[in-house]
Order: structure tokens, then sequence, then C-alpha cells
């Protein structure tokens, strides 16, 4: 046991004497959470709009100040004509327009359907149908609630419920593929590199001679990177609480079980990687080429699984951050307990044994 | 003298088809316990590869090598447990202080520094003054040094030396031997290479490899006695032209240059210094110096290696 922690002490040299790769491991998952939660983001946030009210009505001006209301948007412009209106896109000022027509009030006291026009910035025909339908939205729900009586017949809406992230905010659900995403790069990508570098720097050399065991010498190579780890998954979950307010609505002991079986395994993953790995390019290739750009695209963190072709799908199967991602989902978002997760966490584990138990047998005790 | 060592027809070859090379071929040595034992060859006859076979960290094609009886294929974790092994490149870890690395070796060998201090006292007090300077900041002395203290901290039976002092200034060199001795007083089994020829004479025995095949194995006095030539150490003004000449005199068996002088080996009796002197003289050669010398280790290594390379052939 003395002879592990020697293991272990040596490695934690390694890791806090090469300042360059401590800072980046350090620093990679608050820049990535920042990137995905602010840049990536789907969500609307102070969308600026124009509007043409033609009606000028009490009813009219109470839809105004109702749209202004919230945080999704801002009224910037009031004007006079559309024409107006036309010139401020041009000028790409605003993304969205609303032209209240003047019998507006009219229609709407009269219990007729009413009639706004909204003219979207649709450059970016993604954004544009977004901003489209927060605005919808917003419209519907008012005229509903200014004549409740008469709701079937002012105004038609459909009545879309957003389960889980009503407001189909996407920092919930990126946020346990950004954990994903990080863990697997700071667990695989440099557990990988480990054993190959000391094949490489000849150091091996003097370590066989001497009789260590080789699940010494693997697991110690975990132990630094697991205790990182952990403290990035804390970086990671607080800023996630405090700078996009995402809940954990479940146990956050289930997700953190969750969480410390992910990086296991990925650790292990990495292991194997590099005692398959003939050099240290080549160890970070395999992690990068076959585990980061896979991870990326087809654990479900950016694309949704079910839309992917069967093959591709298939493939997802075989990454550990897919299951991680289901269960992040599952207990952040949906507040479910274990009963829901097992199977993804049985599966996680099953991976790890499996990793490990082939880099215990595939180590080599001599010099190739 | 109890036997410590054992190799017997070991080979081994590295590569495939056309690109094979044959690094060992039939290597056989038998090296007494407590004995210093050289091995001297040039660069890629096989040495490295031959302490790699002992040290248990690769298998032999064909052939067997045995530590203190101990199988060096089947038995190589008890082999692990009694050697010291000094890689012929620095393997110790570079970002950790002398004194980690000490620390670290001695604990997986399950002792500590303070138990195995009577085993490196006479090497670590030369590292001392630099316990907590990090492994890859040492001078190269030092840091050969810092590797036998830690190929020796578990007070192994069998030490082996690749290349030790390779690279390393002449005085630490000196130093570096003089520890050798001590451990081969101690009953340590000690083997290693070195390129110096004033070092292998340092050894009780010597075994010169070369392409992998043992080309002579005896005493450094043994080697020189059997040396089969008598030599002519001879310099001149024009040391380059000089060479040529040498080689051309009919009753020249080889003539090899050794710093100042070329060593002009001949069988004895068949030709005269004066016959020599005149030989250049006529040549136009000035300056000219000959003096009758000894065979030194390396005219025999010369010589040995000439002899190898005709077998080769």
């Amino acid at each position: 046991m003395k002879q592990f922690f020697a293991f272990v002490e040596k490695e934690f040299y390694h890791i806090f004497r090469d300042k360059a790769t401590m800072l980046i491991i350090l620093l990679m998952p608050v820049v990535q959470v920042l990137i995905f939660g602010f840049a990536i983001t789907t969500d609307i946030q102070n969308t600026e709009v124009a509007v043409v009210d033609l009606s000028n009505t009490p009813d009219s001006r109470g839809l105004i100040d109702k749209i202004d209301a919230g945080t999704y948007f801002h009224v910037t412009e009031r004007l006079a004509s559309s024409a107006q209106l036309e010139k401020l896109f041009k000028k790409g000022d605003i993304k969205i327009g609303l032209i209240i027509p003047p019998d507006f009030s009219d229609d709407m006291a009269a219990g007729q359907k009413t009639k706004v026009q909204l003219v979207t910035d649709a450059s970016n025909p993604n954004e544009a149908s977004i901003v489209n339908g927060y605005l919808q939205n917003i419209i519907g729900a008012y005229s509903l609630n200014r004549y409740p009586g008469d709701a079937p017949v002012v105004g038609t809406t459909v009545e879309t419920r957003m389960l889980y992230s009503p407001q189909l905010k996407s920092a919930y659900t990126f946020v346990p593929g950004v954990i994903g995403l990080v863990l697997m790069l700071i667990c695989t990508l440099m557990t990988s590199v480990s054993i190959v570098r000391e094949r490489e720097l000849g150091t091996m050399e003097a370590l066989l001679v001497a009789p260590s065991k080789p699940i010494y010498i693997i697991f110690a190579k975990t132990v630094p990177y697991f205790a990182v780890s952990i403290f990035n998954l804390l970086v990671i979950i607080l800023l996630s609480i405090f700078a996009f307010d995402v809940p954990i609505r479940g146990s956050f002991l289930m997700f953190f079980l969750a969480s410390i079986t992910y990086i296991f395994t990925s650790l292990c993953l990495g292991i194997f990687i590099s005692t398959v790995s003939k050099t240290q390019q080549i160890a970070m290739i395999i992690s990068l080429m076959g585990l980061m750009l896979p991870t990326v695209l087809l654990s479900g963190l950016m694309f949704p699984i079910e839309s992917m072709p069967a093959v591709l799908q298939g493939l997802s199967y075989l990454l550990p951050a897919r299951w991680f991602i289901e269960m992040g989902r599952i207990i952040m978002i949906k507040g479910l307990g274990f009963g829901y997760i097992w199977m993804q966490w049985t599966i996680l584990m099953g991976m790890a044994i499996l990793f490990l138990g082939l880099s215990v047998r595939g180590f080599k005790v001599r010099l190739t | 003298m109890e036997t410590s060592v054992v190799a017997s027809l070991v080979s081994k070859s590295f590569g495939h088809g056309n690109h094979r090379v044959q690094a060992l071929d039939g290597v056989s040595l038998r090296i007494g316990r407590g004995e210093l034992f050289g091995i001297i060859g040039p660069d890629g006859s096989g040495k490295t590869t031959l302490f790699r076979i002992l040290a248990s960290l690769m298998l032999p094609d064909k052939g067997r090598a045995y530590i203190e009886d101990f199988d060096t294929v089947s038995q190589y974790r008890d082999i692990r447990k009694i050697i010291g092994y000094m890689p012929g490149r620095f393997s110790l870890y570079q970002d950790l202080s002398v004194e980690e690395n000490l620390k670290f070796f001695a604990t997986l060998f399950g002792s500590d520094i303070e138990k195995s201090y009577p085993n490196i006292r006479p090497i670590y007090r030369y590292l001392e003054p630099f316990k907590t300077r990090k492994a890859g900041k040492l001078s190269g002395g030092m840091k050969q040094k810092l590797a036998l203290c830690c190929a020796l901290i578990h007070n192994p039976k069998v030490l082996l030396l690749d290349e030790p002092t390779t690279g390393v200034d002449p005085v630490s060199r000196l130093e570096f031997w003089e520890m050798l001795d001590l451990l081969k007083a101690q009953g340590i089994t000690v083997i290693a290479s070195t390129p110096y020829m004033n070092e292998a004479m340092r050894c009780q025995r010597l075994c010169f490899l070369q392409n992998g095949k043992v080309v002579g194995c005896d005493t450094p006095e043994n080697i020189r006695k059997a040396f089969p030539f008598k030599v002519f150490s001879v310099k001149s003004a024009d040391k380059f032209r000089l060479l040529g000449d040498l080689r051309n005199f009919p009753a020249c068996h080889a003539c090899y240059p050794f710093g100042a002088y070329h060593h002009f080996y001949y069988k004895e009796g068949t030709i005269r210094m004066e016959e020599l002197e005149s030989y250049l003289a006529s040549l136009q050669h000035e300056e000219i110096k000959i003096k009758e010398s000894e065979p030194t280790i390396e005219d025999c290594f010369m010589e040995l290696m000439s002899q190898g390379g005709e077998h080769g052939n």
C-alpha cells in the first residue's frame, strides 16, 4: 500500500509542477461553460423590437407594454409608419417589427379575430423563427387575458407547453453536456498520454526494473486526475447555478454520484488508450479524433440523438458521454431519482470495469 | 568463484524481412559473484540489448539467461528484486528533486532513504548538497550518480550499468569508477559497458562484443598478452600521408591512428626499426619518430574488431 501512495504522490508532483497544463485544466471548464452558456445559447434576451402602432388605443398600448415588460423583448422604437420600419431593417438595427393595424381595438371590442403583423429579419432563419415564436406567444396570451370570457373567439393561439424547460432555456440542456465534454477532455485526454509518456521518456525502464505492480502504476495515474476532475465538476455546477440559474431539480448527491461514475469511466478509458498506444501522438489522436469529436457530435450534447440515422445512433451507444448526459438531464432537469438512471449508471460502470481490466491485462511488463 | 550471471547462446533480432537486424547472435557469458565485468564494443554491437535481456526487460529469441539462478524469462519478478539497473538513457523523473526520486525508488522496493542510507552513502554524499534540486537540472555527472544511487537503494546483488559514464566529465568518470570498486569490494556483481578504454582496464574481465557476437572475453592482462603482434608507435610531420605510407609497407599487418602516434602492428622478427625509418625517409617524411610500445587494450580491441569483421564476411 505504501508503494501505491508513493506512486500517487509522484503523479501529483508531475501534474502540479507542470504549470501550463495545470492552468489549462483549471481554466478550461470555466471558459467552456461560458462559451456554451453565452455564445451558443439559443435563448432570447433583450431582443430589440420596433413598433408601428396605427391603432393608438389603450388596447394597443397595453400590448406594447406587455411586450416591453418581460426580459425577452425591449421596445426601442415607436414609429409612425411601416415605411420607417423598412428603413430600420435595412440598417440592421432591429430583428423584429410589430405593426398594429388601425382597427385593432375595434376588432377586439367586437369580439372578432384581431390581426397584427410581425416582420422578422430572416437572414438568420433559426434566430428569426425563435424570436417570432416568442413574440407570438406573448401576443396570443395578451389577447386571451384581455377578454377572458371570449377566449375561444378572440385570437387563435396554439398552446404549447414546454416540459422541464418551460422557457426552452438552452442552458438547462447544455450544462450536463458541457460537464460531459470537459470531464472527458481532462480525464481521457490527460490520462491517455500518461503511461505512454513514461515509455517515451524512458522512465518506464527504471520503473519496470523495480518490483512494482502494474495495477498500482495504472491506478495511481488516475488518482490526481480524479481529484482535479471533481474540483472542475464543482466549478461547473456552481457556475451553472449562479451564472445561468440552472436548477438541480433532483438530488444533488445523486448527480454527484452520476458524475463520479462518469469520471471514473473516462479515466479508465484514458488509461486503456495509453496502454495500447505506441506514442503520445497516437494516444492524443485517438482521444481527440476518436473520442472528442464523436462526443461533441453524437452524444446528444449538440444534436438530439433521436433524429440521427440508425448507424450513428448505434455509435452513440459506445460513448460514455451519451449515458452521462442522459443521466444528467434526468436528474438535473427532470428531477427524477435513481430508479430512472440505473440502466445508464450500470452501463457506465460496466465500461469502466472493462477498460480497467483490459488495461491491467494489456500492461506490458517488458519493453517492446 | 561462484557464478552470479549466466547467458547461454542468447540471440535477439529486431524488425522484419530485409530490415531484420541481428542484435545478439549466440552470446554466452559466465560472470562470477562479486566480479567487476566490462562489456565493450562499437555502437550497435548489441550491448544495450544484452543489458535489457539480463535485466528481464526483453525476451531473447533464443537461448536463456540467469541471474543468481533465476531465469530472466519465467522468474522476472524475483530478478527485479535483486538487480540494480541503470539504463543507457537517463530514466529518472526530471521534474522530481534528487530526494524525491530517491524516496520514490526506495519506497518501490519497500525501503526508505534512512534504511538504505548505508548502501548509498559513499555516492550520496556528492549529491546531498543538491538534494532539493530537480533531477532535470543536474549536470551529467550528477545525474549518473543519482541514477546509481537509485539503482543501489535496495542493496542489489547484481548491478547492470549500461554506459554509465558516457557524456560525463573525466573527473566524475574517475569518481564513478572508484565507487564501482567500492561496490565490488562489497561483493556486488557489477556488469558495466563503456566506450572508454582506460575505464575498461579497471574491470577484472572484459568482453568484446561485435555485431552481436562475443569476439573475445578475458582479463585485460591476458587480452594484452594474447595480442599476436609487436607495435611501433610512429610519428612524422605529415600525419595523414604517414598513415597511408605505413599501411603500404609490406610487413605492416595493420596501422591505426592513436592520438599523436600511429600504431603499426607487425609480426615479430619481420622488420627492424631502422628499415622502417629508412623507408619513411625515402618517402620524404620529416621529423620521423619511431618507438617500440606495449600493446594497449585498444590495440587488442582494434585487432579483435578487424578479425570479427573478417569472420562476419
